[in-house]
C-alpha cells in the first residue's frame, strides 16, 4: 500500500541521533538506502547505534558534535563531507527540554543553555549545511521545531521562544536558498514517546499518561511518525513544500 | 453527491480516501464590489460543497471503521489576497470546517487534513491570469521558488497524507505554494 521512498546514493546528516525521533529518522533514512551521519553530544550512545545500523548492512557513521558549539558543528559537517562526499538531507533535532520555572524564577544560565541548543544550534548546523548544498545546487533541510512554536507553554519559556524561533529561521532559511535548489521546512511535533516528553512532567508516567489521553487521537505519537514526515519532506514529492512548519501532533494544538 | 458515493461504494465495495478538491476561482475584485451572487456562489461551491461531501463520505467510513479525507483549501486559506473576498473567506472556512471534523472524528480512525496550494499550472489558474504571457508572468513573479506548482505536486502530497506515514498528522492545513505565503 505504502510506496517505500528511495534514497539511495543520499547521504543524510541527523543531529540528537542516539535517541528518540533523531534515532528513528536515522534508522529510517538507512533503511531507505541513504548513507547516514548521526551526531549527538553523547558519544558512547550514538557511536553504539552508528554500529548498530553498519551491522544491518547499513552505511552509517557517528559523530560527537554539541550544537552549540560552532567548531564542532563545522567539524561535523565537513566530516560528512570528507567521509560520504556529499550531503543531501538534513534533520536538525538535536534539542532540550528547560528547566521548569515560571519566567521570573528562571536563570540566565538556563536561558543560555535551551537557546544555545535549540535555536543557535540549529542556525549554526543550517550554516555549514547551506554551504555544503549550495555547492551542490541541491538538498534538503528540516528543523525539528515542535508544537511549542505555535502555542504558549507555562513554566518552559525559553523552550517555547527557541521553538518559535525555529521555524522563523526555517522560513527565512527556505526564501533565501529556494532559488538555489535547497528547500527548508520544519516538523512541529507533539507529545511524542521520548525522553524529553518525560522531562516535561519531571518523570511523572500518571502525569505523561494523562496527557497522551488527552490528546485528540487519543495516544502519543511515535518517533517513527516524525521519521516518515522527515523523509517525505526531503524527497521529490514534498518538491512544491518550501519554509512549512508540517505540525505532527495527533491533533493537540487543534483545538 | 451521495448519489456519485453510493455508486462508488457500490463498484468498489468500500471508499478508504477522499480529496474534496471541486472549487472555482475568484475573479479579482475589491471585497465592496462582490456582488451577493458572486458570494454566494464561490461560498457555496468552495466551502459548502466540501461539508456536503464530508456529510456523505464520513458515516461510509465510520460504517468500515476508518478512512481518510483531505480537504482543498489555498494559500488562500491561511493568508489575506487583495481583491479575493469571498474565495479567501470560503477557502479559511474549509481550514476551520477541516480542523472541526478532525476533532470529531480523530478517535473514530478518520483522518481529516487539508492541503493549501499556491499558483498550480490548472486551467483555474489559466482563467485567474489571463493565459496570456503577461498575465503568466505576474502570477509567477510572487513565487519565491520562480515556477508555478505542477498539479503532481499537489498529488503527491494527498496521496503521502492519506497514507500510513501520516498517522499522527491530524487537522493540519499543508501549505504547499513554493515558498509564497512564508
Amino acid at each position: 500500500m505504502n510506496n517505500p521512498l528511495d534514497f539511495s546514493g543520499k547521504v543524510a546528516l541527523i543531529t540528537g541521533a542516539a535517541s528518540g525521533m533523531g534515532l528513528a529518522t536515522a534508522q529510517a533514512f538507512a533503511e531507505a538506502g541513504a548513507a547516514v551521519v548521526l551526531a549527538d553530544f553523547k558519544e558512547d550512545a550514538v557511536k553504539a547505534v552508528a554500529q548498530k545500523l553498519v551491522a544491518a548492512g547499513h552505511e552509517a557513521l557517528a559523530v560527537r558534535c554539541d550544537v552549540s558549539d560552532d567548531a564542532q558543528v563545522a567539524a561535523m559537517v565537513d566530516r560528512t563531507v570528507a567521509e560520504f562526499g556529499r550531503l543531501d538531507a538534513a534533520f536538525n533535532n538535536a534539542g532540550v527540554m528547560a528547566r521548569i520555572a515560571p519566567i521570573a524564577d528562571s536563570t540566565r544560565e538556563d536561558w543560555d543553555r535551551v537557546i544555545g541548543i535549540n535555536l543557535r544550534g540549529v542556525w549554526s548546523c543550517m550554516q555549514h549545511e547551506l554551504r555544503q548544498m549550495e555547492r551542490q545546487g541541491s538538498g534538503a533541510i528540516v528543523n525539528n521545531a515542535s508544537v511549542g512554536a505555535l502555542t504558549g507553554n507555562p513554566g518552559i519559556a525559553s523552550y517555547i521562544a527557541s521553538k518559535h524561533g525555529v521555524v522563523g529561521l526555517t522560513r527565512t532559511a527556505a526564501l533565501e536558498y529556494v532559488k538555489r535548489g535547497i528547500r527548508v521546512n520544519a516538523v512541529n511535533p507533539g507529545l511524542i514517546d521520548t525522553q524529553i516528553a518525560r522531562d516535561v512532567v519531571n518523570g511523572d508516567e500518571q502525569a505523561y499518561a494523562e496527557l497522551a489521553k488527552h490528546v485528540p487521537i487519543g495516544r502519543a505519537g511515535r518517533p517513527e511518525e516524525i521519521a516518515s514526515v522527515v523523509l517525505w519532506l526531503c524527497s521529490p514529492g514534498a518538491s512544491y513544500v518550501v519554509g512549512h512548519a508540517l505540525t505532527v501532533d495527533g491533533g493537540m494544538t487543534v483545538p | 453527491m451521495k448519489a456519485a458515493l453510493d455508486q462508488a461504494v457500490e463498484t468498489f465495495g468500500r471508499l478508504d480516501f477522499a480529496f474534496n478538491n471541486a472549487g472555482v476561482e475568484q475573479p479579482i475584485m475589491a471585497t465592496a464590489e462582490l456582488t451577493e451572487k458572486e458570494w454566494d456562489r464561490i461560498v457555496d461551491i468552495n466551502l459548502r460543497g466540501v461539508f456536503l461531501c464530508m456529510r456523505h463520505e464520513i458515516p461510509l467510513m465510520l460504517k468500515q471503521g476508518g478512512g481518510v479525507i483531505v480537504n482543498t483549501s489555498s494559500g488562500a486559506g491561511v493568508k489575506g489576497f487583495a481583491g479575493q473576498g469571498a474565495y479567501c473567506a470560503a477557502k479559511h472556512g474549509v481550514v476551520g470546517l477541516t480542523k472541526a471534523a478532525a476533532l470529531d472524528y480523530a478517535k473514530a480512525n478518520i483522518r481529516v487534513n487539508a492541503v493549501c496550494p499556491g499558483i498550480i499550472e490548472t486551467p483555474m489558474m489559466d482563467r485567474f491570469s489571463g493565459g496570456t504571457p503577461q498575465g503568466r508572468e505576474r502570477v509567477i513573479a510572487q513565487e519565491p521558488v520562480g515556477r508555478m506548482g505542477k498539479p503532481e505536486e499537489i498529488a503527491a502530497a494527498v496521496v503521502w497524507l492519506c497514507s500510513d506515514a501520516a498517522a499522527f498528522v491530524i487537522g493540519h492545513a499543508m501549505v504547499i505554494d513554493g515558498g509564497q505565503t512564508v
